[in-house]
């Protein structure tokens, strides 16, 4: 127990740590930059002109972000993945939610001219490009405009001010280098796109063990050296389904560890993104938490049932929901803080049928309680990875 | 020169050997733990900067980091907003580092793996062992354990051996577990090995209540205490809150902050 003396005297002795923190950190920092290195904070915007290659961008602790294929996503997320970061999604296993993700993460890939390696667990993996979006085309400027406009009268007007918050910079960059668009979910991605562009697809049934599988990542791979000075392309990695209970693979968990572990060793030292999903409840869960250790953003998919009286009642726009999102863990590359979202389940839906959107959960008015449902569901939102819903 | 302390520093008990001119803090073993939704990574780094700073009264201690974690820039780049320059550390050798981003045990001869590491970091801290404190880092011992395809015998016996370095040389220990991986009750008496071999763990876990943007996760020491004299820190838990910011950790007692 603390008497109060004691917590009086623990105050004072924190500003005088801070102080002394402060002072100390200085010289620190003088010490060092007059002894061997010139300064300790350069930062790669000072050193590099920003986005210089379209679809990248560059964020805070000389880190450079590469579009999700979300813009929802790469909001929450601060800009988007971290180039060299392995992203990893636990995927619900009685729905296909991951491959929304995979789709528009792999479309903005080849948007924007990147290579793609994509592997999955299908007879034939090559057929899926075609399953992939296409860049959401208005008719002209206006309609998107206008689409715009439409959205923010859609919106809550307690919500307004939250949005115009993280609004501004992310629109001027769209507006100069469209480092991310929006796709349209019901049409096919361009032909030239899938057959110009460098995408190599690998079965993941066919090999019996994950060699084949790291060679080949290992070969892409080398064609993206790490960023020395200016970068020319990123590439993306995709696999669909790691751990999919139909490859021979399956029950050798070890190696399927160490085969995360490397991609994602490789991926670190290289201009690249890895994107795996994983079905977490089909592996053991030591396993599984162990994959979700080693990545380096974690996110969840589910889907919410058709029909859920109680969820329907609970949430507004039920209806119009494909499913949820959890942001488990984000990157910290070169940081030791860690990022806490304001909310870390979203709901996916669809807007206009076409591009996915990401929305916080809104808690319907419940009779009697008048209250503002803002703070109820977006501020008490916990991370633990338990319950279908937080809040 | 009178250090700033932490609440992290007290539990710790590193108290720099200004009441007792012994080294106190020689030969420890540190168990770091943490879970998926808190990292324990800061709580490395704050011992590194520790260890590392010039000011401690011994500064000829020399920290040895076996990393399969992360790169040496990220650590580098963390330490530096903390006023430690691994760079410079490094090339004063007063920082061995070893970089085991992509060390893979071969599967027929994982001891022979095993044996290899073991005996670089003796080798290392033989060189080293004239009259100064070494700290062994590994950050962190899961990965190490999927580098030998889990045969986790095989990584015990490797921690045995470090283990031995802490009374042949007085070697302080600092190894990160991430816990919850064994938590699934399974039978897993790998962390219960690691947490019989530590003298001090250090566990992070979220608040039950969740993240949250001013306490991020909460710490609980356990500190076992040393059994040379008559010091009041035997077998000490201390549970206290957490900030983490860029260039240092806030440290609270629960709702002892506004």
């Amino acid at each position: 127990m603390l008497v109060p003396e004691k917590m009086a005297k623990y105050s004072v002795e924190k500003i005088d740590d801070a102080c002394m923190r402060m002072m100390y950190d200085r010289q620190g920092y003088n010490m060092a930059s007059s002894k061997v290195r010139t300064s300790s904070f350069s930062r790669k915007v000072q050193v590099a002109p920003t986005s210089s290659v379209p679809g990248l961008k560059y964020g805070p602790n000389g880190t450079i972000f590469l579009s999700s294929g979300i813009p929802d996503l790469d909001k929450i997320l601060g800009g988007g993945f971290h180039l060299g970061s392995l992203v990893m999604v636990m995927e619900d296993t009685e729905a296909p939610h991951h491959m929304l993700l995979l789709r528009t993460f792999m479309s903005q890939g080849l948007v924007h001219n990147q290579p793609v390696l994509y592997a999955s667990p299908s007879k034939n993996p090559r057929a899926f490009l075609g399953t992939l979006p296409a860049t959401l085309v208005s008719k002209d400027d206006k309609s998107l405009k206008s689409d715009a406009e439409q959205k923010d009268l859609r919106i809550a007007w307690q919500y307004k001010k939250y949005l115009g918050e993280n609004k501004p910079p992310i629109e001027e960059r769209d507006g100069k280098v469209e480092y991310c668009n929006d796709f349209d979910l019901r049409k096919p991605i361009e032909k030239h796109l899938i057959a110009g562009n460098r995408v190599e697809c690998v079965g993941l049934l066919d090999c019996s063990s994950l060699a084949g599988i790291r060679d080949s990542c290992t070969k892409f791979l080398s064609q993206l050296p790490r960023f020395d000075g200016n970068i020319t392309s990123a590439g993306r990695i995709a696999i669909q389904s790691f751990c999919a209970p139909q490859c021979e693979y399956y029950d050798k968990e070890w190696d399927m560890l160490s085969f995360i572990r490397s991609i994602k060793s490789m991926v670190r030292s290289s201009n690249a993104v890895a994107f795996i999903t994983f079905p977490a409840s089909l592996v053991s869960p030591s396993v599984s938490k162990r994959l979700q250790h080693l990545a380096d953003t974690l996110l969840a998919v589910k889907a919410i049932p058709d029909e859920d009286k109680e969820l329907a009642t609970l949430l507004t726009g039920y209806q119009d929901m494909l499913g949820l999102l959890s942001i488990h863990k984000v990157a910290r590359f070169n940081t030791q803080v860690p990022v806490i979202l304001d909310a870390t389940t979203y709901s996916m839906k669809l807007q206009k049928r076409r591009s996915l959107v990401l929305e916080c959960l809104n808690q319907a008015p419940v009779d009697g309680s008048s209250g503002s449902s803002y703070g109820t569901s977006g501020g008490c939102s916990s991370s633990s990875n338990t319950g279908t819903l937080d809040f | 020169m009178n250090r700033p302390t932490t609440l992290l520093d007290d539990a710790l008990s590193f108290d720099d050997g200004e009441s007792n001119s012994r080294r106190p803090q020689n030969g420890r073993v540190v168990l770091v733990e943490d879970c998926v939704e808190t990292s324990g990574a800061f709580v490395l780094h704050h011992l590194i900067k520790r260890f590392l700073s010039p000011n401690v009264s011994s500064s000829d201690s020399i920290v040895l980091f076996v990393a399969f974690a992360q790169p040496f820039s990220h650590y580098d780049r963390i330490l530096r907003k903390m006023g430690c320059n691994l760079a410079a550390q490094r090339e004063n050798k007063r920082l061995l580092f070893f970089d085991m981003l992509m060390l893979e045990c071969p599967d027929d001869d994982v001891e022979g793996g095993l044996i290899a590491l073991f005996g670089n970091i003796q080798k290392a801290v033989e060189v080293n062992s004239s009259n100064k404190n070494i700290t062994i880092v590994i950050d962190d011992i899961s990965l190490l354990e999927v580098a030998t395809n889990g045969s986790t015998k095989d990584v015990l016996n490797f921690m045995r051996y470090c283990h031995t370095l802490t009374t042949q040389f007085g070697c302080t220990i600092i190894i990160v577990l991430h816990e919850d991986i064994y938590s699934s009750g399974d039978g897993f008496t790998f962390p219960l090995q690691l947490e019989y071999l530590a003298d001090i763990i250090i566990k992070t876990e979220p608040l039950i209540t969740g993240l949250a943007a001013d306490v991020h996760g909460q710490l609980t020491v356990l500190n076992k205490g040393t059994l040379d004299g008559f010091r009041s820190s035997k077998g000490k838990i201390h549970n206290f809150h957490y900030k983490i910011k860029e260039n240092s950790v806030d440290y609270f007692y629960p709702g002892s902050r506004s």
